[in-house]
């Protein structure tokens, strides 16, 4: 077990060096989320609470969201998935190796709102739920990111296809532009089945003191997330990888 | 351990949709040994090596890798083999040292070793001074030579090759196949996968030759030569033209063909003909020009087995 945690750790360093950089990382990963943020804020009157909150809770999702999408469909084309396959590790190993990176660069960009916030005077009342519901989040969306990965092409534009598809209108039932509790009946609804509300009103929380679910329930929904999409992942993934070859 | 079958198969079967890759393969490979393992594009033997070292799962049967299940103990079994599968690759974006020590991480050797091997790796296969290059711009002789160097790391008991030198030019194809052969002396089982029969030949105790998923034939290459029998012949030419009819009467003779002034029959006792053919020249006052006796090559063999040419 704790061999394959160093295994998972030495694969998550390579994703990291080899990774970081590419196009679709910085494109979907950084840039998208930050133009989608200026196109809702400008020329609204929100309070910067609100919105740094919203940014922070979008790049998360984002940006963790980024990473892992790619590494499967790369690794298939440039044929390095079959010398991964014969090495001592399992799905598991190699798919938590490529989360790990995934969740380094989520939390590591996701910074970037919170010190751009604090420097215009927004205050973090809550760091700690901040601290904890960022982690927690990054580690959903990326296994969620996996899912869209196990898709046994070598196209990355496939994958980032079919991801852009299902993040697009989870980001507008989340709560980020428009408060859950103004959403319609139905938006409440739908909002309540995806994950970034949940580290939205976490990120409101600690923003600005005010949530519209439980503390507990949004920690506790981001851990079922995590789980479901991280079972889902590897189970879709061992099913993949020998078409991948 | 001595004795011990290093790998052994067992009723191996892969099947894809309704096509049968593999067709209830049983064989064993002893410790020490270099194994071949031939057959025509298509024939599963990809598969089969996929399945071997637990990269893909077998649809039933059941492999040994020293005794360890692969199905059952994946990774324990992958951690005392060392692979180089067919279309693998290192990682370009990594340079040499990085691609080494990544693997080394992989297989839990601890640090200090795996600095001490990698050197000793890079400076075998001549890429030292390369190391910190990143082998996007590695040669493919030098990126084949890199990702055997990779499968080396763990100090493997069996290493699985497959389709080593192809594409190689004369002097890597070479190195290779020298390692090959030095590993081997320092113990380490060999399986090998290859297109090329003079490689087999030359390399391999023992060949397997594969077609459509099933053995077609399992021996040591000067054995199975002799099991493809009628394919020996005696090639002769005489100072003057004979009638070709003389010799399809001879004891022995299986069959007579000109080939160009030679005469060539084919024969299962090719020594007992040279002397029918001696005796035949002195009785007929003619004089023997050329006499050679040839044995079939593995090629011969392999295109007997697999039924590619008539």
């Amino acid at each position: 077990m704790i061999d394959q945690l160093k295994r998972a750790y030495a694969i998550a360093k390579k994703d990291v060096r080899i990774y970081y950089l590419r196009g679709p990382v910085i494109i979907f990963g950084v840039l998208f989320p930050l133009f989608l943020f200026m196109a809702f804020m400008i020329g609204r009157d929100l309070p910067v609470e609100f919105l740094i909150a919203g940014l922070l809770g979008m790049t998360v999702f984002f940006t963790s969201t980024s990473v892992t999408p790619v590494i499967a469909p790369t690794e298939t084309q440039t044929r390095n998935l079959e010398r991964l396959a014969a090495c001592p590790v399992s799905i598991s190993t190699i798919l938590l190796g490529d989360m790990l990176a995934s969740v380094l660069f989520g939390i590591g960009i996701s910074l970037v709102p919170i010190i751009v916030g604090m420097a215009i005077g927004v205050t973090v009342t809550h760091p700690f739920i901040l601290a904890m519901g960022i982690i927690l989040a990054a580690f959903c969306f990326s296994a969620m990111g996996l899912i869209f990965s196990s898709t046994p092409t070598s196209m990355t534009s496939t994958v980032m296809m079919i991801s852009t598809m299902v993040k697009f209108p989870l980001v507008f039932i989340s709560g980020i532009f428009i408060p859950i509790g103004e959403l319609p009946q139905w938006g409440q609804v739908l909002a309540s089945a995806s994950p970034l509300t949940y580290i939205t009103d976490l990120c409101r929380y600690s923003f600005q003191g005010t949530n519209y679910y439980p503390i507990w329930m949004d920690i506790a929904a981001l851990v079922i997330f995590l789980i479901i999409f991280m079972t889902a992942a590897v189970k879709l993934h061992d099913k993949s990888l020998p078409k991948r070859l | 351990m001595g004795t011990m079958n290093a790998i052994e198969v067992d009723n191996l079967t892969k099947l894809f949709g309704d096509f049968t890759a593999v067709n209830h393969l049983d064989f064993k490979v002893k410790n020490g040994e270099i194994f071949g393992f031939l057959g025509p594009n298509g024939a599963g033997k990809t598969t089969t090596v996929r399945m071997l070292t637990g990269i893909i799962k077998p649809s039933s049967g059941k492999v040994s890798i020293m005794g360890l299940d692969v199905r059952r103990d994946p990774i324990k079994a992958k951690q005392i083999m060392g692979v180089v599968p067919e279309l693998s690759n290192a990682y370009t974006e990594l340079t040499a040292w990085n691609n080494l020590q990544f693997m080394a991480e992989l297989y839990g050797v601890p640090k200090k070793d795996a600095r001490q091997r990698a050197e000793e790796l890079l400076r075998k296969f001549d890429l030292y001074e390369r190391k910190d290059h990143k082998v996007r711009i590695f040669s493919k002789g030098m990126k084949q030579k890199l990702i055997l160097a990779m499968s080396l790391m763990n100090d493997p008991e069996i290493l699985f090759l497959d389709e080593p030198t192809s594409g190689l030019d004369v002097m890597s194809a070479r190195l290779i196949k020298d390692m090959v052969l030095e590993l081997n002396k320092e113990g380490k089982t060999i399986f090998l996968t290859t297109h090329y029969m003079e490689e087999a030949n030359q390399l391999c105790n023992k060949i397997a030759v594969i077609n459509h998923g099933k053995i077609a034939a399992i021996d040591a290459p000067e054995k199975l030569k002799m099991k493809v029998g009628g394919l020996e012949w005696v090639e002769i030419s005489f100072n003057t033209p004979v009638d070709i009819s003389d010799f399809h009467t001879m004891p022995g003779v299986i069959d007579v063909r000109m080939s160009g002034d030679k005469l060539r029959l084919y024969t299962d006792e090719p020594g007992r003909m040279v002397y029918q053919l001696v005796d035949y020249s002195r009785s007929n006052d003619l004089e023997i020009v050329t006499l050679n006796t040839l044995t079939p090559t593995l090629e011969d063999v392999f295109i007997k087995l697999t039924g590619d040419v008539k």
